[in-house]
């Protein structure tokens, strides 16, 4: 339960009232990083800090990337077939005569790619009918549930495959295939979490009482259900991006994914590199594959996190130190503390064993909405 | 209370048929109960709940008409369905020339400005997402009533001034879990009159709240009232607050309204058993004050089997042979009985009478057949010691004819007949007494 203070008393509160909109967003943002405590504010922190970097790196591969992905020669020198790592190339060169390090640096523009377009496609395909079945009900939602539970019902794999594969045609090997792909495997979740917390928040008084205001059903979807329903699709969303880059790579591996011709993958690159784990070449394989494990356990990290701050089942949330205004001077007190006990308390900084004229220190449960 | 002396003056007023606001008219709200998953598949009907079953009223312009009943009595079903918040089954709820029922939900709408609610708890009425400058705003932009958000903001102001939010800016970017229960309950109203209703069906709207701000609210909302010339429906089981608040009073039982008039009336002369027994129920301020009060037997009756004849008769301590006894009482009777007998009179007058489901079937007529090893004419004596050991019941009266007959006992009870609202001096009753 949030500890607020009640409007009747004290000043105008002047804090949250005029914050602009780009701010609040700010603040909502960084809440789970305040609130969380422990092993989760750890994961929480690395993740968000991986996750960045990659990011960056993904950004900025032009500038980071020595050479093109599909690149076999510099100034008219072809580089060798299946190089060690040497100064020139960093991570060696693979059996494609292609840079390793460049291939690592412009997979991770690709999957990042891949993995916001799914996002994207997947939340807003998913949560639009989830919130439309929760809400209208009836055969539309015993249609798409039905629907939904048999794609959920299909190994996300092969589902992934046959999507890629039946999409290919129209859409080339691509970047949008592959996030096309990804989208199907992913839509259920969504679809199954937005769509029950609407037919439970549907039944609320407000959204009653905003038909009794007369709003269409459209309003009262994107208006009165909306911001209450998504509040586990963050949560769901980054779990699911970690998930994305393993199906992505899987499906590079198995030649289903995006074409070597497209841009550079990660998971195209290991399957390349099967052969030469037997002839000793290592380079080819352990970097695409530690980009892989990195990006997973990154998103990872930030999923959990979230998970276990908002989660309300799992939530250990932060005890903040709340300091509290000293008291005034008022009449004289009754039953004075010795002197001695209060320099006791105060140096425990128990929270009660300060004298009355002190700041007393205490914890308090830092809500949220 | 000033408000209230103005507030009689309109509806005591002689006013043609143009003084209705609205006229219900036999209004029906039934609820199919889902039966078995066989039957859902096949559209075989299981049983019905008549939430509202035939409803007549007229609602005058400017009063406040309070509906009392307890829980279950379907005051807010009859509350929800004038508004076309739930869809009747039938009858006509007349609103200008319109009939609302008949109108789809996208026609309705507009209507929406007009008939606004109040809901019982201010806490779930407002989303928790929205603050309270879009909440009470929001109205305006649904119905398209203002161009942009400066206007928008001015309205929202001036209403939330209106209910006494101020000061005003303190409040606009407020969240719901910011406020209590009071200011909620008042950005509620400040919700509903933002767009110049005529009507506010009042859902119990202080029964969530301290008792320290229920007067302050409902002062509020007759100050609105006067102000804004409203038409209150004001919905409640709470007698206490109907007197002060209510022109009219109807009291419901059971879905049907069984009394209605003015509120004075009502509480000086109460006609109905139903509404006696209510206003007896009422507590006294006094501890020490022991009234004697006979409150209505037992519990408010199945709604999906009620009571044949007058739904009430079964509780009535004044019911007499019209009220439509039937079987279903006779059971309650016998076992009232033996629970006040030790326990081998118990087990001799229970192997007395044999299979007592029988009762269980609605009907005026029924044959109590004997327990094994014993005749006719025991369950007869049974049922006549029965009757002299409690001659003031009045289930007796409703008795017809009660003899052995072909191995079994004959009881007929007389044909009940289903009270309608009639006029009974400055108040309508429907009740067989008047």
């Amino acid at each position: 339960m949030a500890i607020t203070p009640t409007v009747e008393v004290g000043e105008p509160q002047h804090d949250s009232t005029h914050r602009s909109r780009l701010a609040r967003i700010a603040f909502v943002i960084a809440t789970p990083y305040r609130q969380s405590a422990g092993i989760a504010r750890a994961m929480l922190v690395v993740g968000t800090v991986l996750t960045g970097l990659m990011v960056l790196v993904a950004v900025f591969a032009p500038l980071i990337a020595p050479y093109d992905f599909d690149q076999v020669s510099d100034g008219g020198a072809r580089f060798p077939k299946q190089g060690e790592p040497s100064g020139t190339h960093w991570f060696g060169t693979n059996v494609q005569t292609f840079d390793v390090f460049s291939r690592v640096v412009w997979g991770a523009r690709t999957e990042l790619k891949v993995v916001l377009m799914a996002l994207a496609l997947t939340i807003v395909i998913g949560v639009v009918l989830g919130l439309v079945a929760g809400f209208v009900g009836g055969w539309l939602d015993r249609i798409l549930v039905l629907i939904m539970d048999s794609l959920f019902a299909f190994p996300y794999l092969l589902l992934a495959i046959v999507v890629a594969f039946l999409l290919s045609d129209k859409l080339g090997g691509g970047v949008t295939t592959a996030a096309a792909a990804i989208t199907a495997v992913y839509i259920p979740q969504y679809f199954r979490v937005v769509r029950n917390s609407t037919v439970s928040a549907k039944e609320a008084t407000y959204v009653e009482a905003a038909r009794a205001l007369g709003a269409p059903p459209h309003i009262i979807m994107s208006r009165y259900l909306f911001t209450n329903v998504i509040q586990s699709v963050p949560v769901i969303a980054t779990l699911n991006a970690a998930d994305a880059v393993g199906t992505l790579a899987a499906l590079g591996f198995l030649g289903y994914g995006i074409q070597p011709t497209e841009a550079a993958e990660w998971g195209y690159d290991l399957n390349r590199a099967m052969d030469d784990a037997t002839s000793g070449i290592w380079w080819t394989a352990v970097y695409p594959g530690l980009a892989i494990v990195l990006l997973v356990m990154a998103l990872t990290f930030v999923g959990e996190g979230l998970n276990e701050t908002l989660n309300p089942t799992l939530r250990v949330r932060r005890l903040l130190p709340v300091v509290l205004p000293p008291r005034q001077p008022a009449a004289p007190v009754e039953n004075a503390i010795p002197v001695e006990k209060a320099e006791v308390g105060r140096d425990r900084r128990t929270g009660v064993g300060g004298s009355p004229a002190d700041p007393e220190t205490s914890t308090t449960e830092e809500g949220g909405r | 209370m000033p408000t209230k002396l103005d507030a009689q003056v309109p509806s005591s007023a002689p006013g043609g048929a143009d003084d209705a606001l609205m006229k219900v008219r036999d209004l029906q709200v039934h609820y199919a109960l889902r039966g078995s998953s066989m039957g859902r598949l096949f559209g075989a009907g299981g049983d019905v709940v008549k939430a509202v079953d035939g409803v007549t009223f007229d609602l005058r312009r400017r009063e406040v008409l309070g509906l009392v009943g307890e829980s279950g009595s379907g005051k807010t079903t009859l509350g929800r369905a004038l508004l076309g918040l739930v869809r009747p089954t039938g009858g006509e709820v007349r609103y200008g020339e319109h009939d609302l029922p008949s109108l789809s939900e996208r026609r309705l709408r507009p209507f929406r400005r007009k008939l606004q609610m109040v809901f019982q708890d201010p806490s779930a009425a407002l989303n928790p997402s929205m603050d309270i400058e879009a909440a009470v705003g929001h109205p305006l932009q649904i119905h398209k009533l203002v161009a942009n958000r400066t206007e928008r903001r001015e309205r929202v102001v001036e209403a939330l001034e209106r209910v006494g939010l101020a000061p005003v800016e303190r409040f606009l970017s407020k969240y719901p879990s910011d406020l209590s229960g009071g200011q909620k309950q008042r950005a509620v109203l400040a919700r509903a009159i933002i767009l110049g209703p005529e009507l506010l069906v009042a859902d119990e709207p202080i029964s969530m709240l301290d008792m320290s701000v229920r007067a302050k609210i409902l002062e509020l909302m007759l100050d609105l009232k006067r102000d804004l010339d409203l038409t209150y429906v004001y919905i409640t089981h709470d007698l206490a607050t109907a007197k002060f608040f209510c022109d009219r009073v109807a009291i419901m039982y059971l879905g049907r309204i069984v009394e209605i008039g003015p509120t004075e009336e009502i509480f000086s002369d109460p006609k109905h058993p139903y509404t006696k027994a209510l206003l007896r129920a009422i507590p006294e301020p006094d501890p020490g004050a022991l009234v004697p009060r006979d409150l209505p037997r037992g519990e408010i009756p199945d709604a999906a089997a009620p009571p044949l004849g007058c739904s009430f008769h079964p509780r009535c301590p004044a019911a007499f042979e019209k009220c439509g006894w039937e079987t279903r009482d006779l059971r309650p009777l016998l076992e009232q009985r033996w629970l006040g007998l030790d326990e081998d009179a118990y087990d001799a007058e229970r192997a007395t009478i044999g299979n007592l489901d029988s009762l269980d079937v609605p009907a005026h007529q029924v044959r109590l057949s004997p327990g094994r090893g014993r005749g006719p004419g025991d369950v007869e004596a049974l049922v006549q010691r029965a009757r002299e050991a409690d001659p003031q019941e009045p289930l007796w009266k409703g008795v017809k004819r009660l003899e052995a007959q072909d191995g079994a006992v004959a009881v007929d009870f007389h044909e009940g007949e289903d009270p309608r609202l009639r006029p009974a001096g400055a108040v309508e009753v429907a009740c067989h007494l008047y």
